[in-house]
């Protein structure tokens, strides 16, 4: 394995009857990269994530994400990756520090580097005022930026994001990529899904899905010469027209 | 085994920080216990009654003493002429009037039978049924005092013919009822509850997604409220041996054993309920409908099976609840070994195991 490629996929396939959810995808991505994961709703951008992140077994095709093989070592996959869901997903009625607690603690993370983690991470995201307070009564910004850190908690290869960034401001979007660029400075690589085309142009490289297929894959830049438009919002259309 | 404890401290946050949990786990057995065994009671106490005495001897004078003497009754009139009991009827304070016959001790003594006519106000039929079943019961005392001392026997014979049974009262009937109802909603609607909770949160995708493994999520749900629904049993046996005074004739240990038999079974409802539904809603839908009507309704706690039709009582086989129920009625009332339920036994170890199985199976599709 060329251990540059963090997530190598060949013709990756999942049907569900007859129908192909996913149909033979094929992409790598490399350490470190931010990487794009477009589509429109239904255009299979889930399924393929979930089958990488380990809980959807394919149906063909081969991947490997970390080193790991997707169809015998999901759970070694699952040790090395972290992931963030659409939907907000700590414990409304836990603390700040509970749920560092608790999920550093389903990772295996020993109790000193879990109580070095949480005070890191407490201290990095400003939260010491409010790290006993229950996470209901943050604002959705912070949540999604615990959220994000929790995900990280136990160092992964590889963070999977499943449209992160849905129902947050403008300005917290834009802190939420600041952190998503740290993570991917310190090596950590990042596969992002998203609806947002502005959010596109920061991704070092994107894939676009149409009906199960990956009908684009280069840089934004690329991208928009290749189809001679001007944002990535256009590449987009053209592309879901057909 | 460091990550399990975690989970299971965090399941503990949950439950105690929702007030909502916490009254059904704690709040609710209390309160059934209290009103099942109080408020909706068959029991009487001081019930107004008359009495119609034909003889006025001896015999008629000591068996009216001794109903006087119950705490049950309050003779609150005598009366003297037949026509008399229609009218204290009518005012309604009366709910039973004992009309002794002619000659009673005389009858008794020659023909070593007499008759007492237990007319009941059959308004409240319960009430009335319980009253008759009371005064046959003293009426039976007496008899027995009566020929203590004696080769042959005299019978006083109470018109309303039904044998006294002292399982008849009501609160004994209740609690092994009350005692699986309150197992059942603990177990089976609060992990189904709480388990549709992390999925409709979106945390049941990062749990999955996590090195931590399926069956370790699903016992590390199960495990507080198996820890919770011990505790409320305890609670249940305890008010009932002394606020009730209610026997518990046969071993506790195997009560035990039997009840956690059972509280299992139910946990294995609950997951299977949760695998099935989608929001905490249809969770609690689902076990409010699918297990708590037919605990309540088909398992022989209100109405008896046997009376039932006959489609009916073969439902009522499928339900764990029935012999959950046989069970703790015959330790507690009967004071029976595992020698005469292993048979009920069986049948719920069977039904838990088979839940268990499905749920597994269940759970496991669902993944996919």
């Amino acid at each position: 394995m060329n251990n540059n490629k963090v997530i190598q996929v060949e013709g990756l396939t999942k049907m569900f009857g007859d129908f192909a959810a996913v149909n033979a995808i094929t992409f790598e991505v490399k350490k470190g990269e931010i990487f794009g994961f477009l589509g429109a709703n239904g255009a299979g951008k889930t399924t393929a994530m979930k089958m990488l992140i380990g809980i959807s077994k394919p149906t063909g095709g081969k991947a490997t994400v970390a080193g790991f093989d997707v169809f015998t070592h999901a759970e070694d996959i699952k040790k090395n990756i972290g992931y963030m869901s659409q939907k907000f997903a700590l414990y409304d009625d836990l603390t700040v520090k509970e749920n560092i607690t608790f999920f550093g603690g389903i990772y295996g993370l020993s109790r000193k580097r879990i109580k070095e983690k949480s005070n890191a991470l407490i201290e990095e995201l400003g939260l010491e005022e409010v790290e006993n307070k229950l996470v209901g009564a943050l604002p959705l910004g912070w949540k999604q930026k615990l959220s994000f850190s929790v995900s990280l908690i136990h160092d992964p290869k590889i963070v999977f994001l499943d449209e992160p960034t849905g129902g947050v401001d403008p300005i917290t979007r834009r802190q939420f990529w600041e952190m998503i660029y740290k993570a991917a400075n310190q090596g950590t690589t990042v596969f992002v899904t998203t609806h947002y085309m502005d959010e596109a142009e920061y991704c070092d490289r994107v894939s676009i899905m149409v009906n199960g297929r990956i009908e684009a894959l280069d840089t934004p830049k690329k991208l928009k010469e290749q189809f001679e438009v001007v944002n990535m919002n256009d590449v987009f259309l053209k592309l879901a027209r057909g | 085994m460091k990550r399990f404890i975690g989970f299971i401290k965090k399941e503990f946050y949950h439950i105690f920080r929702d007030r909502r949990s916490l009254f059904i786990l704690f709040g609710m057995p209390i309160a059934q216990i209290l009103l099942f065994g109080f408020a909706i009671t068959n029991e009487i106490n001081n019930v107004d009654i008359a009495i119609l005495d034909h003889s006025k001897d001896t015999t008629t004078k000591e068996i009216i003493n001794k109903i006087s003497a119950s705490k049950y009754f309050t003779i609150k009139q005598m009366i003297t002429r037949e026509a008399d009991i229609v009218s204290v009827f009518k005012k309604g304070h009366v709910k039973a009037v004992l009309n002794f016959e002619k000659d009673f001790s005389k009858t008794l003594i020659k023909d070593h039978e007499a008759t007492v006519q237990i007319i009941t106000d059959a308004t409240d039929p319960n009430t009335a049924n319980t009253i008759s079943n009371y005064v046959n019961a003293i009426l039976q005392k007496y008899q027995k005092e009566l020929n203590k001392n004696i080769t042959f026997t005299y019978q006083i014979v109470p018109e309303t013919r039904m044998v006294y049974n002292p399982e008849l009262k009501s609160v004994y009937m209740f609690v092994p009822g009350v005692m699986t109802i309150i197992l059942m909603l603990v177990s089976a609607m609060m992990t189904s509850i709480s388990i549709t909770r992390e999925k409709e949160l979106g945390t049941m995708e990062i749990l999955l997604v996590s090195p931590i493994k399926p069956f370790q999520v699903i016992i590390g749900k199960v495990f507080p409220y198996i820890f919770l629904s011990i505790i409320n049993a305890v609670v249940i046996v305890m008010l009932s041996i002394f606020i009730f005074n209610m026997p518990v004739q046969g071993s506790l240990f195997l009560l035990s054993l039997e009840s956690v038999l059972f509280i299992i079974s139910a946990l294995a409802l609950g997951i299977l309920i949760s695998t099935i539904s989608a929001t905490q809603q249809t969770a609690m839908m689902i076990s409010l409908m699918g297990l708590m009507l037919p605990v309540i309704l088909l398992s022989g706690f209100i109405f008896p099976i046997s009376s039932m039709p006959e489609p009916l009582q073969i439902i009522s086989h499928i339900i764990p609840a029935k012999w959950y129920i046989i069970i703790v009625k015959a330790i507690m009332l009967k004071g029976v070994g595992l020698q005469f339920i292993w048979k009920e036994t069986f049948i719920l170890l069977g039904m838990t195991v088979f839940f268990i199985a499905l749920s597994v199976k269940k759970y496991k599709i669902r993944l996919e």
